[in-house]
C-alpha cells in the first residue's frame, strides 16, 4: 500500500516535471558571436535561436559576468535613417527560428569589465519569458567580421535574407 | 508620307535619352554607374573638420582620392560597424586599386567621439578609413550639404543615448565631385563596380 502510494507520487512528480519543461529546454542556439569594438565601446552580439517546442518562446534578454549591462535591441532603417531601439522580447516561433543578426535584432553589450579580444569566448546567459536561462558560448570576432565565421552546427539550408559574405 | 505609328514614341525616347546624356555631361564624363547616379545633383566635397590624428582637414585634402563618405558614431554597435565592415570587404575586393580610396567616417556624436576614439575605431575596420570629428555646427553643415540628417535620441538615467542618422554612403570622384549614392543594403558587387569606374577615372593626386 505504502509502495503503491510512493509509486503514484513519484509518477505524479515525474509527469509534472515533464509537463514543466522550460522555454530554454526547447531552444537550440547556434552561430553565436560578438563583434568586438575597441576600448570600452558597446559591442553587438548575434545568435540564431531554434525552437523545437510546440509553443512560441520569448527571449527577454541576456546577462553576462563580463559585461555590466546587456540590452535586447533592434536596428531599423526607415526613410534613409538608421535607428536603434530597445525591445522587450523577441519571439521564437514554435518549430521555427529567430535570428539575431547585423542590422536587425542584437544584444547590445555594455561596459566590459575585462577587455574582450577577437578569439575570446564569452558566456552570455540568455533569459526567456518563463524565467529559464540558457548559458551560451559566444565567439568574439574582429570589428570588421560580417558573420560568425564558422560552419559549426550549420544546418545545410541555413541562409536567411542576410547576405552571408566572408571576410577572408 | 504617313508617319509610322512607332516613330513618335521612338522619337520621344531618343530625345529623352539625349537629354539624359546632356544632363550627365555636367563637368565630368558620364559613367555607367549601377547605383544611384547623383552627378551634378549634389555639391562637391567640402568641410572643415579634424581627422583621427588630430589634424585639421578640409575636403580639398582628399582631392585625388576616391572618397566614400558615411555618417555614424562609435557608440553604435550594430549598423555602423556592419556598414564599415562591408565597405572594408568592398575595398579588399578592389585590390591595390583601392589604395586611392578613402572611407571618411564622420561622427554625428561630437559629445563622445574624440580623435583618439575615432582612430582606434576606424582602424579596426580598414587602414584606408579616416575618422572625422568636429564641432556640432560643422558636422551639421556637412550633413545638410548632402541633405543628410541626424538626431540625438533621449538618453537613459546613466547618460547613455543613441543617435539616429542617415544611412547613405556618398561616393566622390578624384575631383571631389559627388557621383554616386549608395544605401547600406546596396550589393557589394554594385559598389565594387561603381568604385572601379571612379578609381579608373580622373587624375591621381
Amino acid at each position: 500500500m505504502k509502495s503503491t502510494l510512493l509509486t503514484v507520487l513519484l509518477g505524479g512528480l515525474l509527469m509534472a516535471g515533464g509537463a514543466r519543461a522550460t522555454d530554454a529546454d526547447h531552444i537550440r542556439a547556434s552561430h553565436a558571436w560578438i563583434r568586438v569594438l575597441p576600448g570600452a565601446l558597446p559591442a553587438g552580439a548575434y545568435v540564431t535561436l531554434e525552437n523545437h517546442g510546440d509553443q512560441p518562446v520569448a527571449l527577454r534578454g541576456a546577462s553576462s559576468t563580463v559585461y555590466a549591462e546587456v540590452m535586447l535591441h533592434q536596428s531599423s532603417r526607415a526613410g534613409g535613417v538608421s535607428r536603434m531601439t530597445a525591445v522587450d522580447t523577441l519571439t521564437v516561433p514554435a518549430h521555427g527560428k529567430a535570428e539575431l543578426a547585423p542590422a536587425g535584432y542584437h544584444l547590445m553589450l555594455m561596459q566590459p569589465r575585462t577587455p574582450v579580444k577577437p578569439g575570446d569566448r564569452v558566456i552570455l546567459t540568455l533569459q526567456f519569458a518563463d524565467g529559464s536561462t540558457l548559458a551560451t558560448d559566444f565567439l568574439a570576432r574582429p570589428a570588421n567580421a560580417l558573420d560568425a565565421g564558422d560552419d559549426q552546427g550549420m544546418p545545410a539550408m541555413d541562409h536567411g535574407s542576410m547576405p552571408h559574405s566572408h571576410d577572408h | 508620307m504617313k508617319p509610322r505609328p512607332w516613330l513618335r514614341p521612338a522619337l520621344v525616347v531618343m530625345l529623352l535619352a539625349a537629354g539624359l546624356v546632356l544632363g550627365g555631361c555636367f563637368r565630368g564624363e558620364p559613367l555607367p554607374f549601377r547605383l544611384t547616379n547623383i552627378s551634378g545633383h549634389m555639391p562637391d566635397l567640402d568641410f572643415n573638420l579634424t581627422d583621427d590624428n588630430g589634424k585639421a582637414v578640409t575636403g580639398a585634402d582628399y582631392r585625388g582620392k576616391v572618397v566614400l563618405l558615411y555618417f555614424g558614431y562609435t557608440h553604435c554597435p550594430d549598423v555602423c560597424p556592419l556598414t564599415l565592415a562591408q565597405l572594408h570587404v568592398v575595398l579588399q575586393r578592389l585590390g591595390p586599386l583601392a589604395d586611392d580610396a578613402r572611407i571618411l567616417f564622420v561622427s554625428v556624436d561630437p559629445a563622445r567621439d574624440t580623435p583618439a576614439i575615432m582612430h582606434a575605431y576606424v582602424n579596426a575596420f580598414d587602414k584606408r578609413a579616416v575618422g572625422l570629428v568636429g564641432e556640432a555646427r560643422r558636422v551639421e553643415a556637412l550633413s545638410k550639404r548632402y541633405r543628410s540628417a541626424f538626431t540625438r535620441e533621449p538618453g537613459d538615467a546613466d547618460g547613455n543615448y543613441e543617435v539616429s542618422h542617415s544611412s547613405a554612403i556618398y561616393l566622390f570622384d578624384r575631383q571631389g565631385r559627388a557621383r554616386v549614392l549608395a544605401t547600406p543594403s546596396a550589393s557589394q558587387d554594385d559598389l565594387v563596380h561603381d568604385l572601379h569606374l571612379l578609381l579608373n577615372t580622373g587624375a591621381k593626386s
